[in-house]
């Protein structure tokens, strides 16, 4: 049989570049339901179904495309609920290019099925019914009455709540900020994943049960000691994203300076850009120049043009094809007038009197045989040292995990770089204490940590059930 | 809900602030912070215990109205409560029978060497408390220092009490007294810090100072914090908040302090 496939994916409606670079509002608008039925129709709902395999968390992607495609909106939210607990976030920062689109069997003819946003939209469109609805008590009687901590509400943390609190765990989420969400609130700017989708995705996982507190860093005011004191059976540590990377060249610590870390929080959690509305300021560049190919620069230059920046240069050391962020974020950044200066490396930063960073010394580069990451690594050219006048600086390359639970946990091993040591599900070497997400994998995405929140989740279930 | 048990004025634009906080008295020791947030439109400012109490479950905060926050902290009262308390953070002060200590204060500084000295005569050391300030009204906690020092000397700048000066110049008597001092902790700031890391120095005296750098997360995330000892960046939330004074790069720290001074008048206005 022969089917005749739609060969273009039905585009996204997004704000235009000239506009959305004067606010912070969402870029890419999504589909409305005429869009995603006309989108989900190119699906050929094979046998085979590849993009399930690329999924990180195993999503039935055709069970969920052919109930969209029945409008039976309902049923397509719960086949993607039962291994998603985040779809809204999912569908919009999940790299589907690199996982479920990459293995679609479309693909081979034109373009594959614009699966995030086929969840993006179902899972948007779920969001807005519930505001409706009064949220549906937890069943009490099918409480197993075993309390489980989760260190950290990011990604992984989130995920490991939610499964554990639908199989009937009391899952107690403890932040160690004012906010929820961990990398979703401080890290990805407003204008990728609005803060109040976030804030819904978890008011949903209350609804479910979980519990969270925050202002409670473990390793400092309770340790994980103390909580398996105060009765909680096993303990998942999701606690992320640690101390920046810095490239240890000079004029690194100069004001105008940032990690990336610090700028993204500064702006997206403490809404420095609404400062002085907000008390937390921020430099805000006319010049600007970050460093680093990352999805995470790729936000902090988007982020640094938002605030008024006239200009803003991206430092990386290798080629395009090298870079690891999105391939649509790349292009939505290009579109928005950032310049890429490509095979270009800085060497160090110049300041004034006051310490305040004035320029940035650069050297490039070419690309010569590939490295530990399989990536052709870059090679300094003699002689082409340049200097760029900037008035603040962004180095977005990396951060090791969070130390401070490896710091404060006796017993707990680690790695070279201070990950902690996990095995596949998640088990650390403390029986009983569960890791996933950066903590272990350094800087990742966030379906990769909730891939490990997922497997915790159930090797949590697993222990606990033989520890009886 | 951080709840305010008491709160009063110290001096001229310092305050006391008794908090309900019995997870952070639990664990608190000498050395470290706790990070606040007064509303929700606000900042993260770290602000050093000044004293902790684990049987009633309370821990004091001494400050000194500098920014938005700590301005809109010293409008607060009793009953009110923080937004957002967090802590204990940053490592305690290495305490232990060091023999004969010195503890330098400098003005809002003296509150956290408070702890200190308690906690290094618990130890058994010889606690010398040298608190300076910059005019009589500016004396606090002189009752709560004699109590834990086995002598205590008292500077203020224009000589309204005590010994006119500043507490380098007290230490530089005792120096020259030929007394043999085995460790110094000095708080307050940086200028002080740094005056008194240049006058131990030649005296080959361990010194330790605890440093009061821009600070967003406090947990060891952002690296808002960072600062240069031995060459080396450092990262106050979580190497600190006591570096070795003869390492540190108080230039730096100093201009680093400066970072948002513009934004900080347009905030207060």
């Amino acid at each position: 049989m022969i089917v005749a496939v739609e060969k273009i994916t039905v585009p996204m409606r997004q704000q235009p570049a000239e506009e959305r670079i004067k606010n912070f509002n969402e870029v890419p608008l999504g589909y409305n339901e005429q869009e995603a039925l006309k989108e989900a129709s190119r699906c050929m709902q094979c046998v085979k179904k590849p993009c399930v395999e690329g999924c990180p968390v195993r999503i039935d992607i055709p069970l969920f495309i052919k109930a969209l495609r029945e409008k039976d909106f309902q049923k397509a939210i719960d086949v993607i609920h039962d291994s998603d607990s985040l779809p809204c976030i999912t569908g919009r920062v999940c790299p589907q290019e690199e996982q479920c689109q990459a293995v679609c069997v479309v693909k081979k003819m034109g373009e594959p099925i614009s699966i995030g946003r086929l969840e993006r939209f179902l899972a948007d469109n779920d969001l807005e019914n519930r505001k409706n609805k009064k949220a549906v008590t937890p069943d009490r009687s099918t409480r197993k009455n075993i309390k489980v901590a989760i260190v950290g509400s990011g990604p992984a943390g989130l995920t490991c709540a939610a499964e554990l609190a639908k199989k009937g765990y009391d899952a107690v989420v403890f932040e160690g900020y004012h906010k929820l969400g961990g990398v979703l609130v401080y890290g990805i700017p407003e204008f990728r994943l609005p803060k109040a989708i976030v804030e819904n995705e978890i008011d949903l996982l209350k609804d479910l049960g979980v519990k969270f507190v925050n202002n409670a860093l473990i390793g400092r005011a309770l340790t994980i000691e103390d909580l398996f004191k105060e009765g909680y059976q096993a303990i998942f540590v999701g606690a992320g994203a640690g101390l920046p990377n810095f490239m240890g060249i000079p004029g690194e610590n100069l004001s105008g300076v940032y990690s990336a870390n610090e700028f993204l929080t500064r702006v997206n959690l403490m809404k420095a850009y609404k400062f002085p509305e907000y008390d937390t300021p921020v430099k805000r560049g006319e010049y600007v120049a970050v460093i680093g190919g990352g999805n995470v620069a790729m936000d902090s230059a988007r982020t640094a043009l938002r605030l008024g920046a006239k200009h803003v240069y991206l430092i990386y050391r290798r080629s395009e094809k090298e870079m690891p962020a999105r391939e649509e974020e790349v292009i939505r950044a290009r579109e928005e007038g950032i310049d890429f200066r490509l095979l270009t490396n800085p060497l160090k930063y110049i300041g004034d009197e006051k310490g305040v960073v004035k320029q940035v010394e650069c050297q490039k580069m070419e690309l010569g045989e590939p490295d530990a990451s399989g990536r052709r690594s870059p090679v300094p050219v003699k002689g082409s040292e340049f200097i760029i006048d900037v008035d603040e600086v962004i180095v977005a390359i990396g951060n090791t995990p969070n130390p401070i639970i490896s710091r404060t946990t006796p017993g707990l091993k680690t790695k070279k770089r201070g990950e902690i040591e996990a095995d596949e599900d998640g088990l650390t070497s403390i029986p009983g204490v569960f890791a996933g997400g950066d903590v272990v994998t350094g800087a990742a995405t966030v379906i990769t940590a909730m891939g490990a929140g997922r497997k915790s989740a159930a090797a949590i279930e697993k222990y606990l059930s033989e520890k009886k | 809900m951080f709840k305010i048990l008491d709160k009063y004025i110290l001096g001229p634009k310092m305050h006391y602030v008794l908090m309900e906080a019995p997870l952070i008295a639990k664990k608190a020791k000498a050395g470290q912070f706790v990070i606040v947030r007064v509303r929700e439109q606000g900042e993260r400012v770290p602000l050093t215990i000044a004293d902790f109490d684990a049987k009633i479950g309370t821990i004091t905060l001494v400050f000194q109205e500098a920014g938005k926050t700590t301005h809109l902290l010293a409008g607060m009262n009793k009953g009110d409560c923080l937004l957002d308390l967090l802590g204990p953070q940053g490592n305690p002060t290495e305490i232990i029978n060091y023999g004969n200590a010195v503890v330098i204060g400098g003005g809002i500084g003296v509150a956290p060497i408070y702890p200190l000295a308690r906690a290094l005569k618990e130890k058994g050391n010889k606690v010398t408390s040298i608190i300076g300030y910059r005019s009589k009204d500016h004396i606090f906690w002189e009752d709560k220092m004699k109590a834990v020092s086995d002598r205590l000397i008292i500077a203020t700048n224009d000589g309204s009490y005590g010994k006119k000066g500043f507490v380098t110049d007290m230490f530089k008597e005792l120096a020259q007294g030929g007394e043999k001092v085995n460790i110094v902790f000095a708080i307050g700031p940086a200028v002080m810090m740094r005056a008194v890391a240049e006058m131990t120095r030649p005296l080959g005296i361990k010194t330790v100072v605890s440093l009061n750098s821009l600070m967003v997360c406090g947990m060891g995330m952002c690296g808002a914090c960072r600062v240069e000892v031995g060459g080396k960046t450092r990262f106050t939330c979580m190497d600190g908040p006591d570096f070795d004074a003869h390492q540190v790069d108080f230039d730096l720290l100093m201009k680093r302090l400066d970072t948002y001074k513009n934004e900080e008048c347009t905030c207060q206005k």
